[in-house]
């Protein structure tokens, strides 16, 4: 049943997905109704089917690979939806559901990821509370990632003089400066919250890999924020820092985890 | 039951011609109601603005309906002649949807037509000149417009060098309400520019002039400050749009100059307008980070493309408007509908 949920959810996903394919060809690049409502639709299935699966497990769904996906692509549609409509970022959703789309389809066509924990271990709340934290945080940083390919976008046809569709769409660069750096702001905050509860939960020798990993990502966003704040780094290399620091952690979070996992 | 029009605009008729048939304001619903009044016509909508005036009816057939137009128009201001056009039918029909999708406007796809057109109906329709036939023809002319805004790019981008500033500026400020400008030189171009910027709600203008009195006179004109053109690095730290349109014949801003006021700014992004000749900025200041320097060229050729883009579109515009004018058409050639669904109407007019 869960399940049904949630490919009910990439479903409309891939919905906002052809809508931006569309929109791209079409050359009529603007928020749609459609994109807005698909993306609602599948966050409210994606929700059914996190509420199911914590009933099912009895905890947060973070068990598994698969279940940090789906968290992850929910807490990005979850920003999406809270600051969206705040800084006029409608288009935000062209750029959010094609994301979303890719990382719930590879959760769905890859079984392996979705092996359930097979020894029932007591829930810890600063454990509950360490995995939320963090994969929430990393729905912002994706987020700030999307704002900051769309500030790149249309900085460039600025400086460049050449302005295509999407430049008319695109929201001004201020606000997605702004944008880009509240969302950083945010998932860096969350993941203080979500690293503190972690050390929290003590056992940190057996998953000492991860622990670097996860304080290595909070010191790189630390950095881009503090450059940010302190006007030592300009818009447009927050935008490019904050792109490379979300590929990194995407490239990265898959084998952090199966070296942590080998380890304990 | 037929639908005409009878009308002149600017591309049948000179301004002198078109003010001698305009219709005030004021008078649009009255007139309106004389002329559904006259015999052959049933309904009656008029159109006055400063591009048209144009005459649209319902009657029974097109010749008593034209006769009835021009009755109308010869009693008011004399025979209408030959810059008089006459569409009747599906032509009508068509030319109203082409008119409220600016395809027929002196700028191609601009969207002001749509409102006066919308005024006319509702002046018309609350005055009781209209009824079922050019109620549900002006409704549908109204989702036509909506239709091809929406799904063309008949409407995209602006088509005049002023405009185009403007729209940049907001590209990269988003409102302007806080926005500084400083104009350095004051041209009639950078007047222009500045007062197309203020008519956004712009914060505040500083004008700098090598003539300062020339500054003062344009400064109290725009509601500004004049400052003297020597200092006009002190004040820069606070602008964020700066025009440039001085008869100097070397560049006035150069990297040299701006990049160490540039550190000053706290990351805030620099709009300049160069629209002097010779130019006024020096070309390398667009490669400072957070500055975008566009010239009377670069301004002129995005309007250019904006113009093109919409003429390309036109095509696309022409094919959605003649599906809507085939379907109205139709509707109108099945006749009256029942009683019941004609009550129920929702525009309300009189059958």
């Amino acid at each position: 049943m869960d399940r049904l949920f949630l490919v009910a959810s990439t479903f409309c996903f891939l919905l906002g997905f052809a809508y931006s394919m569309h929109a791209l060809g079409a050359r009529v690049y603007r928020p749609s109704r459609l994109n807005f409502f698909s993306i609602l639709a599948g966050f409210l299935c994606q929700t059914a089917f996190l509420y199911l699966r914590g009933e099912k497990i009895g905890r947060c769904p973070l068990t598994n690979l698969f279940e940090v996906f789906i968290f992850l692509a929910w807490s990005m549609v979850l920003f999406y939806l809270l600051i969206g409509p705040t800084y006029r970022l409608s288009l935000l959703g062209v750029f959010t559901s094609p994301l979303v789309f890719i990382l719930q389809i590879g959760a769905l066509l890859l079984p392996v990821l979705d092996k359930t924990v097979a020894v029932k271990v007591a829930v810890n709340p600063w454990m509950e509370l360490h995995a939320a934290a963090s994969i929430v945080a990393y729905g912002a940083f994706a987020l700030a990632g999307i704002a900051g390919v769309m500030y790149l976008v249309q900085e460039r046809q600025l400086k460049t003089h050449h302005l295509h569709s999407i430049f008319f769409h695109l929201p001004p660069i201020r606000d997605l400066a702004v944008a880009n750096r509240r969302l950083i702001l945010t998932g860096f905050a969350l993941l203080t919250v979500g690293i503190a509860s972690g050390f929290a939960v003590g056992s940190l020798s057996s998953h000492l890999v991860k622990i670097v990993w996860s304080v290595g990502v909070w010191a790189l966003y630390g950095f881009i924020l503090s450059a940010e704040l302190s006007h030592r780094l300009s818009p447009r290399r927050g935008a490019w820092l904050s792109v490379v620091a979300l590929a990194l952690v995407l490239c990265t979070l898959w084998g952090i985890r199966f070296i942590d996992q080998a380890a304990a | 039951m037929e639908i005409v029009c009878l009308g002149l605009s600017h591309h049948t008729a000179p301004v002198e011609l078109r003010e001698k048939f305009a219709i005030p304001e004021h008078a649009v619903a009255t007139s309106a109601v004389e002329l559904s009044r006259q015999s052959g016509v049933s309904e009656a909508v008029i159109v006055s603005t400063c591009n048209r005036v144009e005459l649209y009816a319902a009657g029974e057939t097109p010749p008593e309906a034209f006769d009835a137009l021009a009755r109308f128009i010869a009693a008011r201001a004399g025979e209408p002649g030959d810059a008089f056009f006459r569409h009747a039918s599906q032509r009508s029909v068509q030319h109203l949807f082409r008119v409220v999708s600016g395809l027929d406007s002196m700028v191609l796809g601009e969207t002001e037509v749509l409102g006066q057109v919308k005024k006319a109906y509702q002046a018309a329709q609350q005055a009781g000149a209209t009824g079922r036939h050019l109620n549900k023809l002006f409704q549908r002319a109204f989702n036509v417009a909506k239709e091809v805004r929406t799904n063309t790019n008949i409407t995209r981008g602006s088509v005049s060098v002023g405009s185009v500033a403007v729209e940049l500026a907001e590209k990269i400020f988003g409102r302007l309400r806080e926005c500084h400008v400083m104009i350095l030189g004051a041209g009639e171009m950078s007047e222009l520019t500045a007062g197309a910027l203020q008519a956004r709600g712009v914060k505040a203008i500083f004008v700098a002039n090598r003539t300062y009195d020339r500054a003062a006179e344009l400064a109290a004109k725009m509601g500004g400050k004049a400052i003297h053109f020597d200092d006009w690095a002190n004040d820069f730290h606070v602008v964020d749009i700066l025009i440039g349109s001085t008869a100097a014949p070397h560049p006035v801003v150069t990297v040299e100059k701006i990049a160490p006021l540039m550190r000053t700014r706290q990351d805030r992004p620099l709009f300049c307008i160069d629209l002097a000749v010779p130019r006024d900025f020096e070309a390398a200041v667009n490669n400072l980070e957070g500055v975008y320097l566009y010239d009377i060229d670069s301004l002129q050729q995005i309007a250019d493309e904006s113009m093109s883009v919409r003429q390309q579109e036109v095509v696309v515009c022409e094919q959605l408007i003649a599906r809507h004018v085939t379907e109205f058409s139709e509707w109108l050639a099945a006749g009256p509908r029942p009683a019941a669904e004609f009550r129920t109407h929702p525009e309300g007019g009189r059958p």
